[in-house]
């Protein structure tokens, strides 16, 4: 107990001398292994390198500098594939999402016990998997190219936007949708007057959002052949062309930036 | 018009809400229900249209039992039930019109609704008692716009156009202050008189719902104790709903409430 009476007062502390002693001895043995990890990692390091990477790295911005502008004219192509991978994966992400979400959110699942868990089970898969490995497992199956990459970005962004949609979802404000039952409405028209305008603000921040990701994602998409930027990317990487990198990041830069602004005024507009 | 015979709702948690009530309200009578929180005013009118479910016992309104209809005919017999609610319920991202047109989704089908084609005749009436309710300019509002007082009248305005024979009408003053809870609650009993309906108001504050229903049933713990005109409610009877209080200020009669804003408040 933290109060104790010192000569008829009343004293208060945080903590008992007791517990204030077990902390500090909690964070000596923190500080403790932290010491002690930070010199095994020491050991496995091979400090000539690190030493030595400032000026690796200013030689590489060195060789990188300028970029090369001329390359542009072959990044167009690539840069609108990525742009269109990450809007159709999202696009097609989200018509699966939302029957999924509606499934999955406990106040309008169907069948708590048997069907909810399905849709769980749906969001976790999934989300589970990085959505560079669904498109290493897609070029196997249907081959390289922009259409490998449209299916992993959806299928990343179903379990995504599904989690977040049916979160909204049991969020909603359920004497609304009692006052719309109340009318002698059926449970579609309950969704589409009492659910569906609580959870449009959500659906469309979540929309940009996932959309937003999907750009970086599908930049890195042709690293593996699943189309897009990613595979310019690489075989500069590959060839040591380092003047050709940079205008390519650069690039990717101005698209993410580019889906930030669009995603921002989206936002802006429907909350 | 609506009979309700050994009515029990039992909650999971075991909490017996409402004990084997039995009531009956004429054709067009204004009745209001009042109680301690707790005493099952709120289950008791969502048992009428089954937004909770009954335990058992019988809801007949007219000639129909409403307990054991399926869901479509519960819905035919929900059109004839209006509810207008304490926080207003109204779908705050819908315009004030839509709103009102939502008390047609009964009568109206899945696609029209959907795209918003109501009948005319349906949105002639929506006109019309956004003009009886003094709304007629916030007809293209969205509904978070609107005040406290505003909102309610949409909400009565959405339960009327249901053309009801009842309204079930749960707390429709607790969220409002003093003066526009008069104004909401003379409108409902305005509309109700207009329209011939029967009304169960469930209200907290005594003095308002002397003033205007024609009777007055009080429940404790789940079952009736009190049924008479307002008149009658003496301070013995108030202490057998509520409890040991003094009751002397808050039913005292007064023909100048109408400009005295403050309202005895029971919690």
């Amino acid at each position: 107990m933290p109060v104790r009476e010192i000569s008829g007062a009343k004293v208060w502390r945080r903590r008992s001398t007791g517990e204030a002693l077990l902390r500090w001895f909690g964070w000596l043995v923190g500080v403790a292994v932290f010491l002690w990890c930070w010199q095994r990692i020491s050991a496995a390091t091979t400090w000539f390198f690190v030493w030595d990477a400032p000026r690796i790295a200013g030689d590489i911005l060195d060789r990188a500098t300028p970029p090369r502008w001329s390359y542009i004219d072959a990044l167009w192509w690539p840069i609108w594939d990525t742009l269109n991978i990450a809007t159709l994966g999202t696009m097609i992400a989200l018509v699966f999402a939302v029957p999924v979400a509606f499934l999955a959110a406990r106040n309008t699942s169907p069948s708590v016990w048997i069907i909810r868990p399905v849709a769980l089970l749906i969001i976790v898969a999934s989300r589970s998997i990085n959505s560079l490995i669904w498109a290493l497992l897609l070029i196997a199956i249907i081959g390289p190219g922009v259409f490998a990459g449209i299916i992993a970005i959806a299928i990343r962004s179903i379990g995504f936007c599904a989690k977040l949609l049916y979160e909204a979802i049991e969020e909603i404000d359920e004497t609304q949708v009692e006052a719309i039952s109340a009318t002698g409405a059926s449970r579609w028209q309950v969704m589409v007057y009492a659910i569906a305008p609580q959870i449009m603000p959500a659906f469309a921040g979540i929309s940009v959002f996932r959309w937003d990701i999907n750009i970086r994602e599908s930049t890195v998409l042709g690293l593996v052949g699943a189309g897009g930027i990613g595979l310019q990317l690489s075989s500069s990487l590959n060839t040591l062309a380092w003047p050709q990198v940079s205008l390519i990041l650069l690039v990717i830069l101005a698209a993410v930036v580019l889906g930030e602004w669009v995603s921002a005024k989206v936002r802006g507009a429907i909350i | 018009m609506l009979r309700l015979k050994k009515l029990v709702k039992t909650y999971k948690t075991g909490d017996q809400a409402l004990k084997a009530v039995d009531l009956e309200v004429p054709k067009g009578q204004v009745l209001a229900l009042i109680g301690p929180s707790g005493a099952g005013k709120s289950t008791l009118i969502r048992c009428i249209n089954r937004l909770v479910e009954p335990t058992s016992g019988e809801v007949w309104l007219d000639d129909i039992e409403l307990t054991h209809l399926g869901a479509g005919a519960l819905r035919r017999a929900r059109r004839k039930m209006g509810m207008i609610f304490q926080e207003y319920a109204l779908v705050e991202r819908l315009t004030v019109m839509e709103n009102v047109l939502s008390g047609r989704l009964g009568y109206v089908g899945f696609w029209r609704s959907l795209t918003r084609r109501f009948p005319q005749s349906d949105v002639d009436e929506a006109f019309r008692l956004l003009d009886r309710v003094g709304l007629l300019a916030m007809a293209d509002k969205r509904a978070d716009e609107l005040s406290g007082g505003q909102r309610q009248r949409v909400g009565i305005a959405r339960a009327l156009i249901q053309n009801p024979a009842l309204l079930l009408v749960d707390e429709p003053t607790a969220s409002l202050d003093p003066k526009t809870s008069r104004q909401i609650m003379r409108l409902i009993c305005e509309l109700c008189a207009e329209r011939g309906l029967a009304a169960i108001i469930n209200i907290h504050d005594v003095a308002l719902a002397q003033l205007f229903v024609q009777r007055v049933i009080g429940l404790r713990f789940g079952a009736i104790e009190f049924d008479g005109p307002p008149d009658a409610l003496s301070p013995e009877v108030l202490t057998t709903i509520y409890g040991e209080e003094d009751w002397q200020a808050t039913i005292k009669k007064d023909e100048d409430a109408e400009d005295d804003s403050v309202e005895e408040e029971l919690a």
